[in-house]
């Protein structure tokens, strides 16, 4: 049992079946006397509807029947919903318009969906999609974030006045400011934290079917959990009864956030197949991914930290830009305070705060979640700043850090949005991090660099994580006839080895042969009750805390009846390793399951099955941190820059599968590194679209990164019964400071201190260049 | 206009009516139902649909299906023995974690084979190197990495960890 238990580096069961092609993504789905959808979609950013002829493409053979937003309004097809309710501090409203699945009157962004065409072939739908014919009138863009709330840009929303969303603020601004006017040392920094397009591989892709007999309908989809679509497909979108939407997702091809949310697309092949009573396909591309997946980050931040004589932090003050893009996302609006705010001011005590949000509208597409959904941005200022500070304190930068780090006597902690860092040993895991990386030898390598004409740096992060965020979940431990046992989940793996880490779970807890569990998820028709998906790095906690609770009902169950067969009292029996034990007599689990079917082996009250489930419910998230050192070797005459070397210390808590989580880590470490050097969506000024395949978008190659060691400093999170830490998403928040502040560290000799993400080689030739004619002049 | 198309794939004779423009990845996947290949992107960039032709690897997406007439094919699903041990490339891939969500993962293998049969002894910059062509959103890469290292030069895989 131990080989499988909690903390073993266990292989994962889902592998094999994904490594002989047997997995199923839903393109790996058809449906017999299934049509195929192709998208209208705008190619305007913001252009007024005037109408609209079909007539050319419905002549078209094989067009099956098209769709627009008219048709959609007609039929009684909901919008797209935002529950946020930010107030402005005179207590006015946030600015929340609707969001129609396929807009009628204006379109405000490339891409935006506007028909959907059916046909018997993927090639006949397109093509008659080409032939639906829009009358626009085209009107001026916004896409910058920078500019969208300049008194002459045009305006998303003209009703409302204003780009801005709302302005949200916490904290008291003049008595920060007085603060920071006293304070020893003040230091800014502004910051754009880049536009990512979170591009799981897998295109997004839609099957759905509906059986009017019983008024039955089938999404296949990729998802991150299909609760909570289902609930808005059903109850706000197409106004059917809950039990007559189901959503199925087999495999998913990555999610990151963004295959967490509900897309016009989906809505608008759902309503098609019910309509036709026929089921439909759509297979998106990858220019389509790109321009309507919703897209991540997107902050412009400006912020001022005071600090006195010694280097403590005194104030800081932080405002942000963010934008939300042409409409408002389910989460993108929160980012910045439910989701960075959480954390923020990262590892450091801060006595005082002031926090200004202002979302705003551009004609782009929405933001919304990407891997860490507020916390990355949250850290990366935070650690800018640190830097800054580390410079004009004249301290080093793990000193300054040190100073300021919330200590483990300061815990329980609240942070100034009202949560409670309940663990972590900061200090200890930046010194882990400066040793694996041979932090103190790093001059000589750095000598060693520029003899072969390279500039070397080291930079080093300091961040703190947010996870399990919603924490509640149903889980269902289910007893087989065969003996075997069911994990049902309303969390869903895609691609984090749920099935292995369950299963281990499910041996440590019940004794059961590793190999004998398995795991059911991904689907609405037999997922709990409640089941809110995998996201926020939450799976660990909520569907881990599940099948403990789940486990603990059913061992006391199964004392009584145990207790009842081998003629004990349910007191006296005791369960170890999967067995039950009064006396000499013993009962396996599975001998007791199998007896607890039969209403006559029972004891007075005791209910027929062994099975369980569970909601499980916790009050409060968890806050996996770490530290990161990076070392990166730039070429000045070209550069370019390469990272040379990578350690990651995390605190996630108890770590139930190093193996799994190292993983984690190193995935999230590659995103962040693709945040930092490569990656970057780009709307020109018109809002045209420049990156919309990976010829222009810089996803993050095999050769872009370096090999990462990962480390843990097991710090056990004391709010949640396994102490754990969700792992998920600490990577892509630790990577882009850290690799920042190597690449300034590199270029110490030409006095640059900041340069924005990503890192391409020509801006780090041109920061050179000027510095390098700079001191000429 | 259709064409008739007669091929290998993984072994066994297969053919299949296909149009002039069919690309091979979809003739794989559409008209032979092996949907292990897949497809990532519309720009030859993602290598999630790397097969091998002819013993070598190519992207399938990448040239017509006509092209591939009377040549041999193998996809992931062929790459096993037929009574289902894994290819040295496929165990090493869950041995070393190279893959999570699974998708890049068929393009990955093949792509890996590749580069080790053709890279006996190769390091783990060539391997990084050989890479370009297939993207992975989840892994980092490293784990893909070290499992080709393990097949193509196991002294040069790092142990660092697990
Ligand atoms: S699908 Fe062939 S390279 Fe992307
Ligand atoms: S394992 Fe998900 S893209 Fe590679």
């Amino acid at each position: 049992m131990g080989q499988f238990g909690i903390g073993q580096p266990v292989r994962r069961k889902e592998d094999v079946r994904l490594l002989t092609g047997q997995g199923q993504y839903t393109d790996d789905i058809n449906i017999e006397g299934q049509a195929w959808a192709a998208f209208v979609r705008s190619s305007h950013a913001n252009a007024k509807i005037l109408g609209v002829d079909t007539s050319a493409a419905l002549e078209l053979p094989g067009v099956v029947a098209i769709f627009s937003g008219k048709d959609l309004e007609a039929a009684g097809v909901g919008v797209l919903i935002n529950e946020a309710a930010y107030k402005n501090r005179d207590g006015s409203s946030m600015h929340k318009p609707p969001r129609q699945v396929m807009p009628t009157a204006q379109t405000r962004f490339v891409g935006e969906v506007l028909a959907i065409v059916i046909a018997e072939s993927a090639e006949l739908a397109r093509e008659a999609a080409e032939a639906v014919e829009f009358d626009f009138e085209s009107q001026p863009a916004i896409a910058s974030t920078a500019r969208a709330l300049d008194a002459d840009a045009p305006k998303v929303w003209p009703e409302f006045g204003t780009n801005q969303v709302v302005h949200w603020e916490y904290g008291d601004e003049s008595s920060v400011e007085a603060k920071l006017k006293a304070a020893h040392t003040r230091v800014k920094v502004d910051l754009v934290n880049n536009r990512v397009a979170p591009s799981p591989m897998e295109p997004r892709c839609v099957v759905a079917t509906y059986k009017a007999a019983d008024n039955m309908l089938t999404v296949y989809s990729p998802t991150q959990g299909g609760r909570r679509l289902q609930t808005m497909l059903a109850k706000n979108l197409l106004k059917m009864p809950m039990d007559k939407v189901r959503i199925i997702s087999h495999d998913t091809g990555g999610g990151f956030g963004v295959r967490s949310k509900m897309y016009p697309e989906t809505v608008a092949v759902a309503f098609a197949a019910k309509q036709l009573g026929r089921p439909v396909k759509w297979r998106g591309d990858r220019v389509e991914t790109f321009m309507s997946d919703y897209h991540g980050r997107d902050q412009i931040n400006h912020a001022e930290m005071g600090l006195d004589a010694e280097g403590r932090i005194v104030a800081l003050k932080l405002e942000t830009l963010l934008n939300v893009g042409a409409y408002l996302s389910e989460n993108g609006v929160r980012l910045p305070m439910e989701g960075g705010g959480r954390i923020i001011p990262g590892v450091y005590h801060v006595p005082d705060f002031y926090f200004s949000v202002r979302p705003l509208f551009t004609n782009t597409v929405c933001t919304d979640t990407y891997r860490g959904a507020g916390r990355p941005e949250a850290n990366y200022i935070t650690e800018r700043l640190m830097d800054a500070a580390a410079d004009a304190c004249k301290l080093s930068r793990e000193e300054i850090r040190r100073r300021n780090f919330v200590t483990q006597e300061q815990m329980p902690y609240a942070t100034h949005l009202g949560f409670v860092l309940d663990s972590g040993d900061f200090a200890g895991t930046m010194d882990m991090a400066l040793k694996a990386a041979h932090w103190d030898t790093f001059a000589e390598r750095r000598k060693e660099a520029e003899a072969r004409g390279k500039l070397r740096g080291i930079g080093l992060a300091v961040f703190i994580e947010g996870a399990g965020s919603r924490p509640v979940e149903g889980m269902r431990v289910r007893f087989e006839e065969n003996g075997d046992v069911s994990v049902i989940a309303g969390t869903y793996s895609h691609g984090q080895g749920h099935a292995t880490v369950y299963s281990q779970l499910v041996n440590e807890f019940l004794g059961v042969d590793y190999d004998r569990v398995k795991l059911i998820n991904g689907d609405t028709a037999n997922s709990p009750a409640m089941s809110n998906g995998s996201f926020g790095s939450r799976s660990s906690m909520v569907g881990g805390g599940g099948i403990n609770r789940a486990s603990k009902l059913i061992i006391a169950k199964g004392k009584k009846i145990a207790g009842h067969l081998l003629q004990a009292d349910p007191e006296a029996v005791a369960f170890e390793a999967g067995v039950f034990k009064a006396g000499a007599g013993t009962m396996t689990i599975g001998e007791v399951a199998q007896a607890s079917r039969d209403p006559k082996k029972l004891p007075d009250g005791v209910t027929p099955g062994l099975d369980e489930e569970v909601t499980y419910e916790n009050d409060v998230e968890n806050f996996p941190n770490g530290a990161h050192v990076v070392e990166v070797e730039v070429d000045p005459e070209t550069g370019v820059l390469q990272i040379v070397g990578y350690v990651a210390v995390d605190d996630c808590g108890t770590v139930l599968n190093p193996f799994i989580v190292h993983g984690q880590v190193y995935g999230g470490v590659a995103q962040g590194v693709g945040q930092a050097l490569t990656e970057d969506v780009l709307y020109d000024d018109d809002g045209q679209l420049l990156t919309a395949s990976y010829m222009d978008y810089g996803m993050p190659r095999a050769k872009n990164m370096a090999h990462v060691e990962a480390l843990f400093n097991v710090v056990p999170a004391k709010t949640n019964e396994l102490g754990v830490k969700g792992a998920g998403e600490a990577g892509a928040t630790g990577a882009p400071p850290a690799i920042v502040s190597a690449l300034c560290d590199a270029l110490t000799p030409y006095g640059i201190r900041h340069i924005d993400m990503p890192l391409t080689p020509e801006k780090i030739w041109r920061a050179i260049q000027a510095a390098r004619t700079g001191k000429a002049a | 206009m259709t064409i008739d198309v007669t091929l290998k794939v993984n072994g066994v004779e297969r053919s299949a009516k296909v149009e002039a423009r069919t690309l091979l990845a979809e003739l794989l996947r559409d008209h032979l139902k092996l949907t292990g290949t897949h497809v990532g992107c519309d720009t030859t960039q993602c290598g999630c649909c790397v097969v091998h032709l002819d013993g070598k690897a190519i992207k399938s997406c990448t040239i017509l299906a006509v092209q591939a007439k009377g040549r041999s094919v193998t996809t992931i699903e062929g790459l096993a023995q037929p009574d289902g041990t894994l290819h040295p490339m496929q165990e090493a891939f869950r041995e070393h974690h190279g893959l999570q969500c699974g998708f890049c993962t068929p393009g990955m293998v093949m792509m890996g084979a590749d580069i080790a049969r053709r890279n006996p002894g190769a390091t783990e910059e060539l391997v990084r190197h050989e890479l370009e062509g297939n993207i992975c959103r989840c892994t980092g890469y490293q784990g893909i990495v070290e499992a080709i290292l393990s097949v193509a030069n196991p002294d040069a895989v790092r142990k660092d960890h697990h």
